[in-house]
């Protein structure tokens, strides 16, 4: 038994089925696939940093529809441009636990929701010493969003529908606030949830003021 | 009831003759002999475990077992614990509880793991069951410290109440602490693990607990108790023999030393949240523990700690090793493949290892196999995926080989580092007592898949992440899957067509498509699906499902859609 022989595979099992049509190949189509001595492929290992894109909230696609052979070709050029010191987190690796990730610090996990977006994260705040860093790494999470600095408030926009996002939160006693206005440190102590409203919708909850609003978005 | 033409024991004896047996595995084959055996072995059976929650339904669980004292049901998938579920996914035990309040009077045990449950549940089950003894939450969420009040308060035959790794809601109460719902008059506790609260325990509360309690034998408590408190309860519980110091906590030498009479005495230690206690103290403290059967800690104990280990416990069994700093790039501990080779070497009772490590080599994996061939379960992580053998520079396919080759009881084993589809030919080939693989990052090509499913003859659980697995191996394989609990397959290539085809060829599978970026049928069909959970069921789809997940509907069956 060859794990070489690609035609081992007892096509008659799967009646009725053209098993052709739903092939699908790694790498670019078109491309050869070339095998070393040692029986590994090439071109069909991913770098850890190719990986990475790959899977950060984006699709993983290896299809032959046009469309998603270009998203791949960005990835995959975009993957070997990222320097291997700055590696991003894959979700779920190494297979620890939340609990587990930060034995070092108390950990502080809250649940961050995303209008419109149809699961919810959960992000640890203790791994993050300022709002700049948790709003980059909810960036990278959501993928669709990039941080807009505008007029000092810190807003996240889809770039593909233009639509703004604005990071609110639920402290404590369970008022919806806008994320940003009381010091770091104070916000990780109080926040017990983050939403990412949509800028229409976040009208009436309190700006710039560090009074607590009593209405809720 | 009559008894059988021809057969010679009335149904009393049969009855009692069946009370020996106790395994799942064995009451099932018994009650296919016979209709009276079956209605006799169905009306006593007293244990029930549903691995998968979505299997069957709480109807056709009380129809055919109608006097059932524990209970024990499972529900997310594995990979739920790294976050690859998303939220809201499912596995709510709400329904299971309402349903057995009636049915089942008499429960006395309730085990859950990855399920959600809500308050009302818990207040539920401490008011309908009189008898109710052990509650274990393993991993499950939706519930807070009121619950845990009424449990406390109402629950006067409770004997074990068990957290483990549950999230749990803190609520402030007014109405006191929870702990202190425990009537005065309660004395029945043996075992507590409350080691995933976060919030601060009364340590009052837990003392005249502990103190009121002769049976206590098992203690885990959480970051809240500083070590000297332990120090106390340990001297009031005397015979306490499994321990556990919760989060990062403190074992300072002098707490140490206080402590040390107590610590020879314990037979399982779970240090893997202490992160303050390196190398040498760990060294000290293990070897002060020669009955130590079971240890979980952190990779501070390094090479040096984990031959002192095998030195002193001789009677070890299971071995957890979790990474200090999962996400670090450069190694930060001396901890290497050599570590666990000395206590396989040492400790010949070991059969089941989790293993958190930064390098391994086929060399290493080859000794492993050769010292412990009654290993069990090896679940090993290579933190950077896709490492190969750092001496070669080759694929870890031969060491892995060896380990199921040699391994002939192997029943759950986790793969890391480089591996091509040879790997799981070697599996396919050897691991055919294997229950439950874990695949990430490895393998070249559908014959790799291939392989796992037409060769392990008793897989029940397989969850695979990241590898280049397709359409091909799975559905020459279809049926294999109805022989399975599930299958996960995250970040593969699979299409949503064969998740069609599937799910419209195997009406006993779920086959479940879980994807963030919207209806599947949005896209090509041959475009891969994000995530794919597979399972087999009786009770056909489930009614719970979220926006994110699709299935087989009958729209599609009938090509309306």
């Amino acid at each position: 038994m060859s794990p070489e022989n690609r035609n081992y595979m007892p096509e008659s099992d799967v009646v009725g089925l053209n098993l052709k049509e739903t092939e699908l190949t790694l790498g670019m189509p078109g491309e050869t696939r070339v095998t070393t001595d040692t029986g590994v492929k090439l071109g069909t290992k991913r770098g850890f940093s190719e990986t990475i894109d790959l899977n950060l909230g984006r699709s993983n696609v290896k299809c032959h529809d046009k469309v998603c052979d270009d998203e791949l070709e960005n990835d995959v050029l975009g993957g070997a441009t990222k320097s291997l010191t700055e590696k991003a987190q894959l979700v779920g690796w190494p297979p620890v636990r939340a609990s587990r990730k930060n034995v070092m610090k108390s950990c502080k996990f809250i649940k961050v929701a995303v209008d419109g977006a149809p699961y919810l994260r959960k992000v640890d705040l203790e791994m993050y010493n300022s709002y700049q860093q948790l709003l980059s790494a909810l960036e990278d999470m959501f993928s669709c969003l990039t941080i807009r600095n505008y007029l000092n408030e810190k807003k996240l926009m889809d770039p593909a529908n233009g639509v703004e996002y604005v990071a609110t939160y639920e402290d404590r006693d369970g008022d919806w606030m806008l994320v940003g206005d009381v010091p770091w440190k104070m916000f990780v102590e109080s926040c017990k949830r983050v939403r990412l409203m949509k800028s229409s919708e976040a009208i009436g909850l309190a700006p710039r003021t560090p009074q607590k609003c009593s209405s809720t978005a | 009831m009559k008894m059988m033409m021809g057969s010679s024991f009335p149904e009393e004896v049969l009855e009692h003759v069946f009370s020996f047996i106790e395994r799942d595995k064995d009451r099932n084959a018994i009650s296919t002999v016979c209709q009276s055996w079956y209605e006799i072995e169905r009306w006593s059976r007293r244990r029930v475990f549903v691995g998968n929650c979505y299997a069957v339904s709480p109807a056709i669980l009380i129809k055919r077992f109608p006097d059932v004292r524990c209970l024990e049901l499972k529900g997310k998938p594995h990979f739920a614990d790294f976050n690859l579920v998303p939220e809201g996914w499912g596995a709510y035990v709400a329904p299971w509880i309402a349903a057995a309040s009636s049915a089942y009077p008499w429960l006395e045990e309730i085990r859950l793991k990855r399920m959600v449950i809500p308050d009302d549940s818990l207040e539920l089950i401490s008011k309908s069951f009189k008898n109710f003894k052990v509650l274990v939450l393993s991993s499950c969420e939706g519930f807070s410290t009121e619950g845990l009040a009424a449990i406390a308060a109402n629950c006067r035959n409770l004997r074990e109440l068990d957290l483990r790794e549950s999230e749990v809601e803190d609520l402030n109460q007014s109405s006191g602490h929870w702990l202190s719902h425990f009537p005065d008059n309660y004395t029945s506790l043996v075992s507590l693990n409350i080691a995933c609260l976060n919030s601060d325990v009364s340590f009052t509360a837990l003392e005249r607990l502990v103190g009121r309690c002769p049976n206590l034998r098992t203690l885990r408590l959480n970051r809240a108790v500083p070590l000297d408190r332990l120090a106390i309860l340990l001297r009031r519980a005397p015979q306490l023999v499994e321990l556990g110091t919760g989060e990062a906590s403190d074992l300072r030498p002098d707490v140490l030393s206080n402590l040390s009479g107590a610590f020879s005495r314990l037979t399982s230690l779970n240090l893997s949240y202490a992160a303050t206690i390196q190398s040498s103290d760990l060294i000290k403290l293990v070897s002060q523990c020669q009955n130590l059967q079971k240890l979980w800690v952190l990779d501070y104990i390094e090479d040096l700690g984990l031959e002192a280990l095998a030195a002193s416990c001789k009677d070890l069994r299971e071995l957890r090793v979790f990474p200090s700093e999962p996400f670090g790039v450069e190694p930060n501990v001396l901890l290497t493949e050599q570590g666990l080779v000395s206590v396989s070497e040492g400790c010949p009772k070991l059969h089941s290892v989790l293993y958190f490590c930064r390098q391994m080599s086929n060399d290493a994996l080859r000794t492993i196999a050769r010292n412990r061939p009654n290993m069990t379960r090896f679940r090993l992580c290579i933190i950077e995926p896709r490492t190969p053998d750092y001496l070669t520079l080759e694929s870890l396919d031969m060491g892995f080989g060896a380990i199921v080759e040699h391994c002939k009881d192997l029943r759950r084993l986790s793969l890391s580092g480089l591996l091509t589809d040879r790997v799981f030919e070697y599996i396919g080939t050897y691991g055919k007592k294997l229950e439950m693989l874990s695949v990430a990052f490895a393998g070249d090509s559908d014959l790799g898949l291939h392989h796992i499913l037409s060769g392990c003859e008793n897989l029940r659980k397989l969850e695979i992440r990241d590898c280049p697995f397709g359409d091909k191996a799975l559905l020459a394989n279809a049926a294999k899957l109805e022989t399975m609990r599930s299958l996960w397959m995250s970040s593969c290539s699979v299409s949503f067509g064969a998740c069609k085809l599937l799910g419209q060829k195997m009406p006993m599978l779920n086959v479940e498509v879980i994807d963030e970026r919207g209806p599947p049928d949005s896209r090509p069909e041959s475009c891969p699906v994000e995530k794919l959970y597979i399972y087999r069921t009786v009770s056909g789809p489930r009614l719970d499902m979220p926006g994110f997940v699709w299935t087989k509907d009958e729209d599609s069956a009938l090509g309306l859609s």
